[in-house]
């Protein structure tokens, strides 16, 4: 296993690691904010859904030769439209909604993929491989991470407020649908980004898990954020580095790490007390 | 003076109630009473456009309720929250700005002064940093009565907001609302307790699928509205010794 000076020192040597370095950053800052948004909102699964369901986007994109975001984005917002759609206009229940629309979406994904004849991409795209990342998609991600922390810059109240009690935003005239939709779209773009550091299956833990690690630690949304970021980062820079120095593959390298931190902080942190709550069940 | 004509709502083709016709004053607190399921709530979602009527107006001094949006506080039912959201009673009073602040406009000195006098009105200052779940049911009932405050509405709509909370806060509570009816403003409150109805209430509206009767409370408050909205049973215990209407 490679140290750490070993690590540096390559990262000194070569493009391919300092592009796949500076990604991982820039993903985990992304992920790590609109994730919080995603669990506070309740909507881990919708967001898991909206992950897998930008597949068939991927593939179209590829077909035609245009930017995956705009493929991925198309999709990604039709299938939240969709399940919002079959969960609203019947009685079948959204989480019941979520599962038919994202299967299929998925399934389709497939199926285009292999018509576009490029089996070796699906494995990218399906798992991550950050260490393959070109110049075109670091300028791309950098995009996507403007866009993010403008939208949350610039909605944030709406953002909590909506988050919080959405109800109460409807009363005050907030258009609630706008914003949620809005977000989706939001995450259809982290989603593609995400899938270069960890690919489609495992985009949603990088959505939930250091969010959710940072739920653990604080009682202000607006630290929530900042703390969420940083353990985004923070995985992703230790799942790059156990990725380049044990060949694991990138994606579960990182997701791994961002569990670990999820683990360390469910017992020790303030606010679970994990320890006291368990001496007082005794 | 908030009118309510014709309003029919249904949920999958069975109407909870139509053709309900209603006034609500401004300067009065109006309490709506009736059995569980007789659709109070229903009629004060259908009025806030939270849920889509099937027919019907409602109109607040002759303006559409979309239009006037901005001008109601709503305070609905506890259940419905998410207690463990990261955020503290300060910054729930102070999302009672952000309608008038509309979109772009951070809350500033104003606002933040406007929601710690909210928050002492409601004796709630030295709570101020605490995160929302770490509140009693009272204490939690103030801080929105606190957010409803800084909103300045002029129609506040609260929805059972006596339910498990201790006297003290009840009593702070209904200290507030008639401060507010004393401002002119238009109060409505969805209550269950029959006991206190005349002495908290101004005006009544008596709901069973459908209004029963409503005017002034010591008038529409009697064994045979009661009857007619709940039983003849707990109308006869209500009214027991107190020979017809008071």
């Amino acid at each position: 296993m490679a140290s750490l000076i070993d690590f540096f020192q390559a990262l000194g040597k070569y493009d391919f690691l300092q592009s796949a370095l500076l990604t991982a950053i820039m993903v985990g800052i992304m992920s790590g904010i609109i994730g919080s948004f995603i669990i506070l909102r309740g909507m881990s699964l919708i967001g898991d859904a909206i992950s897998h369901s930008v597949l068939p986007g991927v593939a179209v994109a590829y077909m035609l030769g245009i930017n995956i975001l705009i493929g991925a984005s198309i999709f990604g917002v039709l299938a939240a439209l969709l399940i919002g759609f079959v969960a609203s206009k019947s009685k079948i229940k959204t989480d019941t909604s979520i599962g038919v629309v994202f299967s299929a979406f998925y399934a389709l994904g497939f199926i285009l993929i292999s018509m576009a004849e490029s089996s070796t991409n699906l494995h990218h795209i399906l798992f991550g491989n950050i260490l393959a990342v070109s110049d075109s998609d670091i300028m791309t991600t950098a995009v996507v991470l403007g866009i993010v922390i403008l939208f949350v810059v610039i909605f944030y109240k709406e953002l909590l407020v909506t988050s919080f009690d959405a109800t109460y935003a409807q009363t005050y005239g907030l258009n609630v649908q706008l914003i949620h939709y809005s977000l989706m779209l939001i995450l259809t773009l982290v989603t593609v980004s995400a899938l270069q550091t960890v690919g489609i299956i495992l985009v949603v833990a990088m959505l939930i898990t250091p969010a959710a690690t940072a739920f653990l630690w604080t009682d202000k949304l607006g630290v929530m954020l900042v703390l969420s970021a940083i353990i985004g980062v923070v995985s992703s820079i230790s799942g790059l580095y156990f990725s380049y120095s044990l060949n694991w593959a990138s994606g579960p390298a990182i997701v791994i790490m961002a569990a670990l931190m999820f683990a360390i902080s469910f017992v020790v942190s303030p606010k679970q007390n994990f320890f006291k709550l368990r001496s007082v069940a005794k | 003076m908030l009118t309510v004509k014709n309003l029919t709502v249904a949920y999958d083709d069975t109407p909870v109630f139509s053709d309900v016709a209603v006034n609500f004053n401004a300067g009065k607190i109006t309490g709506i009473i009736g059995p569980n399921g007789a659709g109070k709530s229903t009629l004060i979602k259908a009025m806030l456009n939270l849920i889509k009527a099937k027919q019907g107006q409602v109109q607040y001094n002759g303006k559409s309720m979309r239009s006037v949006q901005k001008s109601i506080a709503y305070v609905e039912q506890r259940k419905d929250l998410d207690l463990t959201f990261p955020i503290d009673v300060f910054d729930v009073v102070l999302t009672g700005t952000y309608g008038k602040l509309g979109l772009f406009k951070n809350p500033g000195k104003n606002e933040k002064l406007a929601s710690k006098k909210a928050l002492e009105q409601v004796s709630l200052t030295e709570f101020s940093k605490r995160q929302i779940g770490n509140l009693s049911g009272g204490q939690l009932q103030r801080v929105f009565v606190a957010r409803a405050i800084v909103q300045e509405a002029e129609i506040i709509i609260l929805d059972e907001p006596f339910v498990g909370i201790d006297l003290q806060s009840e009593t702070a509570i209904m200290q507030i609302l008639k401060q507010w009816r004393d401002d002119g403003k238009t109060i409505i409150v969805i209550h269950h307790d029959l006991n206190k109805v005349t002495k908290y209430f101004d005006d009544l509206v008596i709901l069973n699928h459908g209004i029963v009767d409503y005017g002034p409370a010591r008038e529409v408050y009697n064994p045979k509205n009661i009857e007619r909205a709940f039983s003849a049973d707990l109308s006869s215990v209500l009214f027991a010794g107190k020979a017809g209407v008071q």
